[in-house]
């Protein structure tokens, strides 16, 4: 196998130049001007992560777990590979903890139709935040619907983070799973996941933390965490779109049983009686998403390269300057975040709906994202039909904010004269 | 920016600060209301019909400046006209706004049409039609709705 040449794009002492790091992406050369801030919805890919894919295709491609010949093993070294390039990324302990999935919604409807009627009886509580994306609403609510279950939601406080005594109110010997965002997608609110996990472990609760702000922006160590499952999506971690990721706990994925049914997934079958693989390929039947998973291990080569703690570091002082720059706008007000706002900047421009905004500051070059954002409940709460979004990537820098700023100026004035 | 000028016209930006016609009626003959998952916009649409005629038509509810406007403008151009007519308006607004093939427009109505001309520059901006017809939507599903209370949805 040819590795694919990865420059280091965090050369420099002290930090990395996006400026710089723009180049390894190759939508900025198709588009010189774009002022790209809508990175929690799906951020771009590195020329690494491109060219792997590529490259698979033309040079290793076969499928996996079947082929006795020589391309077909090499296939599947390939995508477990790509697996313990998961494993290490989140620091599980073992690779067969590590299962293949197509997003985070994916993972998180495995986890409620898997081990949701495994585990759950009627009258038995998950308990959810009220900061929520869609996807960790929805699948509850389903599983509520067919099991008679309760959904039961901790609330915010009023800066906007989660309220952490009033979660643990609600915490109790029925709560049987806590599902909480890890950042909140709409607003920015980092939650403070190794209390929760904490918090609910004293109860008895599984928890699972849906990972997909978090990881493109901050080192998580699911061992050092402790959570019982953690969710992920290769798109928004400068990977491909079609692949995700589900963490669970090793006892606690050979004991759910299996979600859907096929090839990939058994050891046995007659029409009798079908035996199952061990996790993680019971969990992944069919033939996978493997160029998706090895281009997944590419973007995850490419952020190790450029350092997790020092992306934090750029998301921090990004986020920091954000703030400061469209607090200074008037009538421009940032939904609350609570104590930690990490990569997002959520806000209301008085007297402009968000999809004015998005469609004028559009024309200045700037993407953004308007609209509820997939977490109608928050918005409501917070008294918001809808929000602009403007997210960070390691692309971003003070010039991207300043490009924004001048824009939204530009919609105020059009809005105000 | 000349482009979004011809989106955003004087006309647009006053009629979605000042909606006309931004009320409830009190006995709707014919209400719906109207929902764009996409953006969170909802608006609700008034209807008292005397036979035939629409003796009043009104909205409520929260959008962009072009939603608002083109709920607004629909309710100024609407009043005192009949359901057909009503409904040969918004089939060749539909198509002037989406580049769909224009249908006929009695020449009694060019004037009409005239008045909702501003709002045709959505045109240019596809992710924007919706918020130009949310509210024509609402009103067909009023007029044809079997339940005095349906809600149209764009997605």
């Amino acid at each position: 196998m040819s590795t694919a040449s990865m420059p280091n794009p965090a050369s420099g002492a002290g930090g990395f130049d996006p400026r710089r790091l723009r180049r390894e992406f190759p939508i900025f050369a198709s588009n010189p001007d774009l002022v790209y801030l809508d990175s929690a919805a799906s951020a771009q890919k590195p020329r690494a992560v491109i060219d792997r894919i590529a490259e698979y295709y033309r040079t290793d491609y076969a499928n996996v777990h079947r082929g006795v010949y020589r391309l077909s093993a090499r296939s599947t070294e390939l995508y477990e590979e790509a697996r313990d390039k998961v494993r290490r990324f989140l620091n599980a302990a073992e690779a067969r903890e590590i299962v293949f999935v197509r997003n985070t919604t994916e993972a998180i409807n495995l986890v409620a139709q898997s081990w949701g009627p495994a585990f759950l009886k009627e009258g038995d509580e998950v308990l959810i935040s009220e900061l929520e994306h869609h996807s960790n609403i929805v699948p509850w609510q389903l599983l509520r619907d067919r099991l008679k279950i309760r959904l039961v939601v901790a609330p915010i406080d009023a800066t906007g983070g989660l309220d952490l005594s009033g979660f643990e109110a609600r915490l109790s010997p029925r709560t049987r799973l806590v599902a909480m965002t890890h950042i909140a997608n709409a607003s920015g609110a980092r939650v403070p996941v190794e209390t929760v996990v904490q918090l609910a472990h004293r109860y008895g609760a599984k928890v699972l933390i849906d990972g997909s702000q978090a990881t493109p922006r901050l080192a998580v160590d699911v061992q050092a965490l402790g959570c019982d499952f953690y969710a992920f999506t290769g798109h928004k971690v400068y990977g491909p779109t079609g692949i995700g990721v589900l963490y669970g706990r090793r006892d606690l994925l050979a004991a759910m049983p299996p979600w859907q049914g096929g090839g990939e997934m058994i050891a046995s079958v007659t029409f009798e009686k079908t035996e199952y693989l061990e996790p993680p390929h019971r969990f992944e039947a069919g033939t996978p998403d493997i160029s998706g998973a090895i281009g997944l291990g590419a973007a995850l080569d490419f952020i190790e390269a450029l350092g997790r703690d020092r992306i934090l570091e750029h998301e921090e002082t990004l986020t920091g300057y954000g703030v400061d720059r469209l607090s200074r706008i008037p009538g421009l007000t940032l939904i609350g975040a609570g104590q930690h706002r990490l990569g997002i900047l959520s806000f209301d421009l008085e007297g402009v709906h968000p999809h004015d905004v998005a469609t004028i500051i559009d024309r200045h070059g700037v993407a953004v994202r308007a609209g509820n954002h997939c977490a109608q409940p928050l918005l409501d709460k917070m008294g918001y039909g809808a929000t602009t979004r403007a997210s960070l990537g390691v692309y971003n820098d003070e010039r991207d904010i300043d490009a924004l700023a001048a824009a939204l100026e530009a919609a105020r004035e059009m809005f105000h004269r | 920016m000349m482009d979004l000028r011809e989106l955003y016209q004087d006309i647009i930006l006053d009629h979605g600060r000042h909606p006309r016609n931004f009320r409830a009626i009190p006995e709707p003959t014919h209400t719906a209301r109207g929902h764009n998952p996409l953006c969170g916009d909802r608006v609700t649409i008034y209807l008292s019909l005397d036979g035939e005629r629409i003796a009043d038509v009104s909205f409520e509810g929260r959008g962009c400046a072009i939603s608002t406007a083109a709920a607004s403008l629909m309710t100024e151009v609407l009043r005192g006209k009949t359901v057909a007519e009503a409904e040969a308006l918004f089939k060749h607004f539909h198509a002037r706004v989406t580049g769909g093939e224009e249908a006929e427009l009695p020449e009694a109505l060019a004037e009409d049409m005239e008045r909702l001309e501003p709002l045709t520059g959505v045109k240019a901006y596809p992710a924007r039609v919706k918020c130009a017809t949310l509210s024509w939507h609402a009103l067909e599903a009023a007029l044809k709705g079997a339940s005095p209370d349906t809600t149209v949805k764009t997605e």
